[in-house]
């Protein structure tokens, strides 16, 4: 690695950071409008299996593939009144860290990452734990999300019940 | 234990068996059912004896394990069981996890392919038909070890219906055939409208949530919540421009032994062979080409029947295969009275076209499962009713919709068809008291 691209990694680290707890943010504070915001026309929100991470959703099945417009109605879902698993909200904590940013070109990178989510919902407590894959497009001076993967550490989801808030 | 006193905790029960659980009564058209089927620790335990060790229960999909020495492992009845696909003689065989030396599980991994299984505790070795080939310092035993008893110990019974691998712990249960009773000719139509080859799609659902396994039965068949529930799927199906006039319409039926039906017309599309927005233009002449095989092959009526009508089917008591917007495979057990334990699978043809494929993918993922914008609300109803539950003041739930009529989907016959063969099965109550 040259100094430069290293340079340039560390740089684009710390905007990634930045963004990703920006965007965790968001969806602690169900701000999910704006949250959507953050995704590209193109984009796609995933979460493979427990008993499949390496899931492909043109060929197995998944827990979410969600395009743009699929994405878009999960948000207006969870906005209504009668998404009822999520009326009232659970109150979440995303947590975000072991950045990783890969493969930097001029319009995309690559990042992985660690995550935990935290959930409390009418005295119960569930925690996701697992590994966010990104693919993220610089725009102007600042990122849009190209691809959001999930995947999921936990053996199954006996311990969560269900995926019914965003990861 | 006997201190010659009856502890005051089995009063309760002691009252609970001067009453019936499920009660009809036809002259009134009223169909109520105890909630302590619900909650009672004494009623889950007769449940564990009477019902899951007396019933064929579904282990697995021929599909899962194609090769010899494929296997799968996975709790069947609350009981860690593999089922593998012999090496000589090509059979599905259904083995209980354990080792016959010490019990240690002898298949310790989810799926894979092996020749041997081997207890990693002292090392005894069993092929893939269960015979035991290895014994590490076996002149150790003076008087011998008869190698074709300690085989792994085969499920009592195990019979397969057009690939849907069942067991029962019961060696003197009817044969599967008989059990399956009028859900034979309703497997039959999910499978050959499948074009007659189905496979298990990679990935499973496995959840949990804290209600009773029966809410489950109830509401894998039950029409009537639909709308109310699932307001917000019917939303979606509008936004991307699913017409709901006609709304979801049929019949249920109950198919003896427990099993029962609702087949009904919906708005929403089928990957086999309905089309609808969702799928895009360019599905369309496809799905006509699927339909029109169906036609060729089953003749209009019956291909009708396979293309357009949805089936939500229960098999006695614990199996669900919902053939709706996709096809779904779901198998559950309760660990406690307020707990189950689901797991769910996708079924679809083998060799479908990608693009098919991906679109049964889609269909699939918008209603059902733990991520899907219907599923989480029914857990959220079932936890709810558990919990209404226990508020008390209220004893019975009422199942009586549509008594006295000739029953359509959104009414509750199909549940009343699962309780009568429940309380068949459980006795009455006052065998409960004595259960315990």
């Amino acid at each position: 690695m040259t100094a430069m691209a290293s340079s340039q990694q560390a740089i684009s680290r710390q905007q990634v950071e930045e963004f990703l707890y920006t965007e965790a943010a968001l969806l602690d504070a169900w701000q999910l409008d704006d949250w959507l915001l953050l995704f590209d026309e193109d984009a796609k929100y995933e979460v493979p299996c427990n008993d499949a991470p390496d899931g492909d959703p043109a060929r197995d099945l998944m827990l979410i593939d969600d395009n743009h417009a699929r994405l878009a109605s999960r948000v207006d879902r969870l906005n209504s009144r009668r998404a009822h698993r999520e009326y009232p909200h659970s109150r979440t904590n995303h947590q975000v860290f072991n950045v990783r940013v890969q493969d930097v070109s001029t319009e995309e990178l690559s990042v992985t990452t660690s995550f935990t989510v935290w959930r409390f919902r009418a005295g119960r407590t569930s925690c996701y734990v697992g590994r966010y894959r990104y693919r993220l497009r610089r725009r102007d001076g600042g990122f849009r999300i190209a691809a959001k993967r999930a995947e999921l550490d936990m053996t199954d989801l006996r311990s969560v019940a269900d995926v019914a808030i965003i990861l | 234990m006997s201190t010659g006193v009856k502890p005051m905790l089995t009063r309760a029960p002691d009252v609970a068996a001067q009453m019936p659980i499920v009660v009809e009564d036809p002259t009134a058209q009223r169909f109520r059912v105890h909630r302590s089927a619900m909650t009672s620790p004494e009623v889950h335990r007769a449940e564990v004896e009477r019902i899951f060790a007396k019933s064929w229960l579904y282990v697995g999909h021929e599909s899962e394990i194609p090769q010899p020495g494929d296997f799968v492992r996975r709790p069947v009845g609350g009981r860690p069981i593999f089922m593998v696909r012999g090496v000589k003689t090509g059979n599905v065989n259904v083995f209980h996890n354990t080792c016959t030396h010490r019990g240690a599980l002898v298949c310790r991994q989810e799926s894979g392919n092996s020749k041997v299984f081997q207890c990693f505790y002292h090392a005894w070795t069993f092929d893939s038909e269960g015979q035991l080939k290895g014994v590490p310092d076996r002149d150790a035993y003076a008087g011998g070890l008869n190698f074709d008893e300690l085989g792994l110990k085969r499920v009592a019974r195990v019979e397969s219906y057009r690939g849907f691998v069942f067991a029962s712990f019961d060696p003197g249960i009817v044969d599967l055939h008989t059990y399956l009773a009028g859900a034979k000719d309703y497997i039959d139509l999910v499978i050959d409208g499948c074009g007659s080859s189905v496979e298990i799609v990679r990935g499973t659902h496995h959840y949990s949530f804290d209600a009773n396994w029966k809410l489950l039965v109830e509401n894998s068949i039950d029409g009537y919540h639909a709308e109310s529930t699932h307001n917000t799927y019917f939303k979606y199906l509008v936004s991307i421009g699913t017409n709901l006039r006609g709304g979801v319409s049929g019949r249920a039926i109950d198919l003896g032994n427990g099993h029962a039906v609702i087949e009904y017309s919906s708005p929403w599309g089928r990957p086999v062979a309905k089309w609808e927005p969702l799928f895009g233009e360019d599905a369309r002449t496809e799905i006509d080409r699927l339909r029109a095989d169906l036609v060729a092959r089953h003749g209009e009526d019956r291909a009708h029947t396979m293309a357009e009508v949805n089936r939500n089917m229960l098999i006695y008591p614990n199996l669900i295969i919902n053939d709706i917007m996709a096809v779904t495979v779901r198998t559950f057990y309760p660990p406690a009275p307020d707990v189950v334990d689901v797991t769910a699978w996708e079924l679809a043809p083998v060799n479908e076209l990608p693009s098919l494929r991906q679109r049964r993918l889609d269909s699939f993922l918008t209603f059902l499962g733990p991520g899907g914008f219907a599923t989480p609300d029914d857990l959220e109803a079932l936890e709810s009713c558990q919990q209404g539950f226990v508020s008390g003041g209220v004893e019975w739930n009422d199942i009586s919709r549509g008594m006295g009529r000739s029953p359509v989907a959104n009414d509750e016959e199909q549940m009343r068809a699962f309780w009568r063969r429940w309380q068949h099965q459980m006795g009455t109550a006052a065998d409960l008291a004595d259960a315990q």
